[in-house]
């Protein structure tokens, strides 16, 4: 990139150092977030380091294996479903392309991950319960809005500003999908109101957990 | 520059107006992103937004104000939708859920930048060029979506984590509501698996003429 304008990642971390935890910065999450318990969430979500991704690698190639193991689960469970015959037409069509962008994420993520020079998460083994199209599409848009939240956990933990701006092309997209299923469902494009809510690593990881079986 | 000429004609009849006749720094940006938007598509708007910034260097209270002038745009574009834009049903309430959204952004905005010991900038005057359903939904689309490029533009530049976590969760919500109006518009909800990212070479192009 010739004459990156984009600031580094230390001059960022030199100012947390300077400013952590400051009482302005406590002001506006309490402006944006109208009640405790997001201030509490986002500060945890943003306040906990990338230690908690520490078992998927070190710093940015932690938090980088910590998606990739989400992209991948998005990603076979997308396959499932189009395999499971359940949908037909136009919601079909909506599936196909949603696994068809996770797929491209999982492509990113590996790259980014060896271009740091990491070694990428390995594909979980997977199952899901494709019981009935209606249970299918909870299913998925649990799934989608947990992604979402768990992009949004990490961003501010990402130190190298490539990384974030990849992160934060992939967390849109996770929120685009998000929303789409909701409709689907009937439900709120934002089921958190105005401000969507950050979710920990090891929130998601737990909520994930039935899917993984090996 | 002729319309077909544009990637987005629907950008380029969007004017932003300042009574005092000087515009803010954030306005020019916003009028910059618009016109990049316009003339080159929706993949400039990050590129530009983030390069705009960067020379700025006003730091998170200039980039909190940017996307404050980009919260007005559109809180004022759904407002004045309730009137003029002709929608029933369930576009009617989610127009509404918009502009709710939208003027929560703008209120968060304006206490964050005075909590970080900055001076908000005023809401400038829009003018949205459109005459029924059908346009108001088009430049809705591109709203929704020239937003998210914006966030997701400035996203990298911001300094306290705070302020990036936040930010985080506003673009999500940009990005929730582009895609229930492309559902409106019959579009593709999430048209690409990465929402438009970098293009070095056209983004020094389109950046030359809107700063000084």
């Amino acid at each position: 990139m010739p004459e990156s304008n984009l600031q580094d990642g230390v001059s960022r971390r030199r100012f947390m150092a300077l400013s952590g935890g400051s009482a302005a910065a406590a002001a506006f999450l309490a402006a944006c977030g109208g009640d405790d318990e997001t201030t509490t969430t986002t500060m945890g979500a943003s306040g906990g380091g990338s230690g908690e991704t520490a078992q998927f690698g070190k710093g940015d190639v932690g938090i980088l294996n910590y998606a990739l193991t989400l992209e991948y689960l998005e990603t076979a469970f997308y396959a499932d479903v189009v395999k499971s015959g359940l949908f037909k037409g136009s919601d079909l069509e909506t599936i196909r392309r949603f696994g068809d962008e996770e797929a491209q994420h999982v492509s990113a993520l590996t790259a980014a991950v060896k271009q740091l020079g990491g070694k990428p998460a390995p594909q979980p083994k997977t199952e899901f319960p494709l019981e009935s199209a209606k249970a299918v599409l909870e299913l998925a848009g649990t799934v989608e809005n947990i992604g979402a939240a768990a992009y949004l956990g990490q961003a501010a933990n990402i130190r190298s500003p490539e990384v974030l701006a990849s992160a934060l092309a992939i967390h849109s997209v996770e929120g685009r999908h998000a929303a789409t299923l909701n409709t689907l469902l009937g439900r709120s494009i934002t089921p958190d109101g105005a401000f969507a809510k950050p979710e920990s690593a090891k929130a998601v990881l737990k909520s994930v957990e039935p899917f993984i079986v090996g | 520059m002729n319309d077909h000429e544009l990637a987005h004609p629907e950008l380029a009849g969007v004017e932003v107006l300042d009574d005092s006749g000087d515009l803010s720094r954030s306005e020019v940006i916003l009028k910059g992103a618009l016109a990049a938007g316009a003339v080159y598509g929706l993949g400039m708007v990050a590129p530009f937004v983030r390069r705009a910034l960067a020379a700025a260097g006003d730091g998170d209270v200039g980039i909190l104000n940017f996307a404050l002038t980009l919260e007005y745009l559109e809180a004022d574009f759904y407002a004045e939708a309730k009137r003029r834009a002709g929608a029933s049903g369930e576009l009617k309430i989610l127009i509404g859920l918009l502009a709710a959204d939208e003027q929560q952004h703008v209120e968060a905005l304006t206490a964050s930048i005075e909590k970080l010991g900055g001076k908000p900038v005023m809401k400038p005057k829009f003018d949205f060029p459109y005459g029924n359903t059908a346009g108001f939904l088009k430049l809705a689309q591109t709203f929704e979506d020239t937003g998210v490029s914006a966030y997701n533009g400035a996203g990298p530049m911001i300094e306290s984590k705070e302020v990036l976590g936040a930010a985080g969760s506003i673009v999500q919500v940009e990005a929730r509501h582009a895609a229930a109006i492309r559902l409106q518009n019959d579009a593709e909800p999430s048209p690409e698996a990465f929402d438009p990212a970098l293009d070095e070479a056209q983004v020094l192009k389109a950046v030359e003429p809107f700063l000084a």
